[in-house]
């Protein structure tokens, strides 16, 4: 029979099932056979803290969602065209996903009575078939049936593992509708199983079933197309957030001749860092997984006092657990990374969920005076820069240096024109093996950018101390005088703010120089940002974005650019916090616009927002009398 | 050998003596502090070892002994609470070649740092805990710590303490500790051979250290370290020596099956029949440490100074370079531009 063939801009695919469905790794295939076909993408995992919830729950629910297109993607998609459900659990929890008219791939057997009843839905409520599902186009295959069938008789595997290979048909299928090919999957099966040869055969076999399933049977009578994104030309690659911070830290280790000390300690979603970083022993990087956060930063200390480039990721209750040796590291003056791959708070909060809600910890959450710079990432490529500029602001001023990330990014894709190594900035550690003062060593001695050089443990006489209490200015040796404290204090808080200097301007990520609305953002909302204003600009409305990267210092001429616009709208996912501290320093009436749901704004929140936004200042202009 | 004293052989420290150790700080401690006597062997001791000094590295967290590092020398950190071990553990895994000594008390040690303090045991990093134990908080002026004993009354405790005590060389075993020793901030010469058997032996050297606050536990430990008493209430470890003591050597220790007994040698006893130590026994060294009874109880055990126990176990440094050499050799070096570019790339014209 024919097949007709659909030519779309761009295409949402959410993947659901049970945490042991296998989705993330269904969703990370289609994600890196979609890189490599040239779509721009963005992706997000939305899984549940629990490694295996009861079967068939809605508890268990796993979901990855793609967003792929010919056209620039920025988010993962507000709603998604297709949900492929592995079972009623799935559908439920999902369905909402989806857009009116969108396309839903089921599961058959996964709606069987025990299903439904693990769902809490009614054995006569099945929605395949009660017809609640009819603004949907509905297309059900029994996944598990087919499976098993296709390798019953020479597998050599027990149902068990057949059963546990049946996302590799869904992806199959997935393949064939969307006109992709199979040779990346082949060629990962064929690296992940090689040792395994019965169940590389079998992954293979369905693969390729699925693909088929969709040619043969006479149900999907269109298949679809989504042609190479036009993107700026270079080179790209796939990456996600964490892999991206991990690959910064090498790279700013190389650009500064600094060997990576890395210690961590496990917490979710910032361990993936540590997973990352511990293969990578061949660019003598030392990866130590500490008893606990406080070990794991304060052995950072130790090797940072010892010359090396002392970095530890964790997320928003290991933070808490490590803010006394912050301090600790601020006093001491000594180069240091603190990843914060910030999730839902407070307390443990939403593990697995994503929320920009530790921005005033790290703002503020030390005892004493003790600013430390803070660096955003915006993307999952962006984790790169981010961790690299971290690096060299940490090392060139001789502070610890903050890198906020989050669980969205951390654990999301996209395509990433990468850089070539040459052109990364070099990175320079300012060593002294000298005496700087008349026939001495003075640890605390400051250069112009206020801060101090760094003697390492090995260096003939220039043997000091350091600790964390009050330091006498330049020699370091303990002082309680009150007029020397309350200099320390400010000299290490203009060292900081010192750092203005050298970090780039803020720039405008798109609109017009002056206008009626800026959205400030900063983090992953980025994408959801982004998508809004250009939306809301193509429909004549005047509103720009700013991105801040440099949240302390802010650069230079950010106030400024704050003044240019009748009103600053400000998204977060959290409860207002970069708001506070915007409202506070310049004294700018920012409108919050909060999202604190555990998920990434969609790109309609924002718009719905500039839009209710001007068109009240639309309305009160009106009345007044004044034109637009 | 410890790598550190290799350099030492290879003549390449210069010549030290112990006023080169001395710092231009003023020592601030209470006078007649326990802790004079120990920075004053340990700067005896240090030029000994052949190390140069800007190869040494002085750790300590928070509390009176904490002030140690200023008073040498060297290179040295003042941490925070309890975090010294943690710190002196990433400095020797970084720079191995260092020799990382680690300051630190009953508190700092045992209590806000316990859990930092078991686990640099069982990892053994080549470093050397000196562990203040004075049983008293005195930075803090006078609350019970973690050693102080039962009942004992101090100013959190008007009633007497209910915590039962550490026994901190019971606990160093209990975490795989290599070399555990313990000596007292009266006997010079003691503490000093302690020291050189802490410095020479390769891994985690703990070795606690029974000092005497003055001000605010005067004389928690003088039943071990004055004249008259000293004799019948601490056992003098020696290597492959029986375990006597007493007024004039006249008792001895005997083991009955697992258990110690003290038996008198004036009343026949042979000192053939004695338990003779041996530091490499992990079950005697265990039953040793346990020699932990109040001294007013009736016919307890003397209280052991010396080297409980001493095993040769590679050391997390060594083990951490092992692995990045022989990935190293495998992989060859990293070369960043491949990293970056990972294993599947496309091009955009």
């Amino acid at each position: 029979m024919t097949k007709t063939n659909e030519v779309l801009d761009s295409v949402a695919i959410r993947f659901a099932g049970d945490s042991g469905d296998g989705m993330q790794l269904t969703g990370t295939q289609f994600t890196d056979t979609a890189a490599i076909l040239g779509n721009d993408l963005s992706t997000f995992p939305d899984f549940p803290a629990e490694i295996r919830a009861p079967q068939g729950t809605l508890a268990g629910v796993s979901g990855f969602q793609i967003h792929f297109g010919s056209v620039e993607i920025n988010t993962p998609g507000d709603y998604c065209d297709v949900l492929v459900v592995m079972n009623a659990a799935a559908l439920k929890a999902n369905l909402r996903e989806l857009k009116e008219g969108g396309i839903i791939i089921a599961n058959i057997d996964g709606f069987d009575p025990k299903n439904l009843r693990l769902a809490n839905i009614a054995p006569d409520q099945n929605p395949l078939e009660n017809g609640s599902l009819s603004k949907y186009q509905v297309f059900t295959m029994d996944v598990t049936k087919i499976t098993r069938a296709a390798l019953a008789n020479d597998s050599g595997l027990g149902v068990k593992e057949i059963d546990r290979s049946k996302n590799m048909f869904v992806l199959g299928f997935i393949y064939w509708m969307y006109n992709r090919n199979l040779d990346h999957s082949i060629k990962f099966l064929t690296e992940k199983f090689g040792k395994k040869p019965d169940i590389l055969d079998a992954n293979i076999k369905l693969l390729k079933a699925g693909y088929n399933y969709g040619e043969t049977v006479e149900t999907f009578t269109t298949r679809f197309t989504v042609e190479p994104a036009k993107m700026a030309p270079g080179t790209y690659r796939n990456i996600m957030g964490n892999q991206a911070a991990a690959i910064g830290l090498v790279a700013a280790s190389e650009k500064s001749g600094l060997p990576i000390f890395y210690g961590s300690y496990p917490i979710t979603p910032a361990s993936d860092i540590l997973h990352e970083l511990s293969k990578y022993k061949h660019f003598g990087v030392r990866t130590y997984q500490a008893e606990d956060e406080i070990a794991a930063i304060c052995s950072i200390i130790g090797a940072s006092f010892g010359g090396h480039l002392g970095v530890t990721a964790s997320s928003g209750p290991g933070i808490a657990l490590k803010t006394e040796a912050m301090g600790l590291g601020f006093m001491l003056e000594l180069p240091m990374v603190v990843i914060d791959v910030q999730r839902g708070g407070p307390s443990t909060g939403l593990p697995t969920k994503t929320e920009q809600s530790d921005l005033l910890q790290a703002y503020y959450g030390r005892n004493g005076e003790a600013p430390l710079p803070i660096v955003a990432a915006c993307s999952p490529a962006d984790c790169f820069d981010a961790a690299f500029q971290a690096c060299k602001i940490a090392i060139e001023h001789m502070t610890p240096c903050f890198m906020l990330s989050d669980g969205f990014i951390a654990n999301g894709a996209e395509p990433w024109m990468f850089p070539k190594s040459e052109d990364l900035p070099k990175i320079t550690p300012p060593f002294i093996t000298e005496f700087n003062a008349d026939g001495k060593f003075l640890p605390y001695k400051r250069d112009e950018k206020l801060s101090r050089p760094w003697a390492v443990p090995g260096v003939k006489d220039l043997q000091h101390r350091i600790g964390g209490i009050e330091k006498q200015h330049e020699t370091g040796n303990i002082s309680y005088d009150p007029e020397n404290h309350e200099f320390m204090v400010k000299l290490r808080e203009e060292k900081v703010e010192r750092i203005a200097n050298y970090i780039p301007e803020q720039k405008l990520d798109s609109g017009n120089a002056k206008g009626k609305m800026l959205v400030v953002g900063w983090g992953s909302t980025y994408g959801a940002i982004r998508s809004a204003c250009t939306k809301a600009r193509a429909e004549g409305y005047d509103v720009s974005h700013a991105h801040i990267r440099y949240l302390r210092p802010f650069p230079k001429n950010l106030g400024e650019i704050l003044n240019n616009y009748d009103m600053i709208l400000m998204p977060e996912m959290n409860n207002g916090q970069l708001v506070k501290i915007i409202r506070d320093k310049y004294f700018v009436p920012a409108i919050p616009l909060n999202k604190i749901m555990g998920l990434p704004f969609t790109s309609h929140e924002i718009y719905d927002k500039i839009i209710e936004l001007l068109k009240v200042e639309e309305t009160v202009f009106a009345s007044n009398g004044a034109t637009k | 050998m410890d790598s550190t004293t290799q350099v030492a052989a290879n003549g390449q420290a210069p010549k030290m003596v112990a006023k080169d150790l001395v710092t231009d700080q003023e020592v601030r401690w209470c006078p007649g502090c326990g802790d004079y006597s120990i920075l004053k062997q340990v700067q005896t001791v240090v030029p000994e070892l052949g190390i140069p000094r800007e190869n040494i590295v002085f750790i300590s967290g928070i509390g009176c002994s904490s002030r140690f590092p200023y008073y040498m020398e060297t290179y040295g950190m003042h941490s925070i609470h309890g975090r010294a071990t943690a710190v002196a553990s990433g400095l020797k895994a970084s720079r191995p070649e260092l020799s990382v000594w680690i300051v630190t008390g009953d508190g700092d040690a045992l209590s806000i740092g316990g859990n930092h303090f078991i686990h640099i045991l069982r990892r053994n990093f080549n470093v050397n805990i000196l562990l203040f134990n004075n049983e008293i908080y005195g930075l803090t002026k006078g609350q019970y710590s973690p050693t102080s004993p039962e009942g004992a009354v101090t100013k959190s405790t008007p009633n007497g303490s209910l915590d039962h005590p550490f026994n901190p060389l019971a606990l160093s075993l209990g975490a795989d500790g290599t070399f555990i020793a313990r000596t007292m901030d009266r006997d010079p010469k003691h503490l000093q051979e302690t020291l050189r058997r802490a410095n020479s032996h390769k891994g985690t050297s703990m070795v606690e250290i029974y000092q005497n606050c003055n001000v605010f536990n005067d004389g928690a430990f003088f039943i071990y370290t004055d004249k008259e008493t000293k004799k019948l209430e601490t056992l003098m470890l020696e290597s492959s020596k029986p375990l006597i003591f007493g007024e004039n050597a006249d008792k001895g220790i005997k083991l009955d099956g697992f258990k110690p007994t003290i038996v008198s040698l004036a009343d026949g006893a042979s000192a053939n029949d004695l338990w003779i130590h041996d530091e490499k026994d992990a079950v005697k060294a265990n039953i040793l440490a346990r020699f932990f009874d109040n001294p007013s109880k009736e016919n307890h055990l003397p209280r052991p100074f010396g080297i409980f126990y001493q095993e040769d176990r590679h050391c997390y440094e060594d083990q951490m370079n092992n692995q990045m050499g022989s990935v190293l050799t495998k992989k060859g070096k990293g070369k960043l531009d491949e990293l970056i570019a990972g294993k599947e790339v496309w091009v955009i014209n």
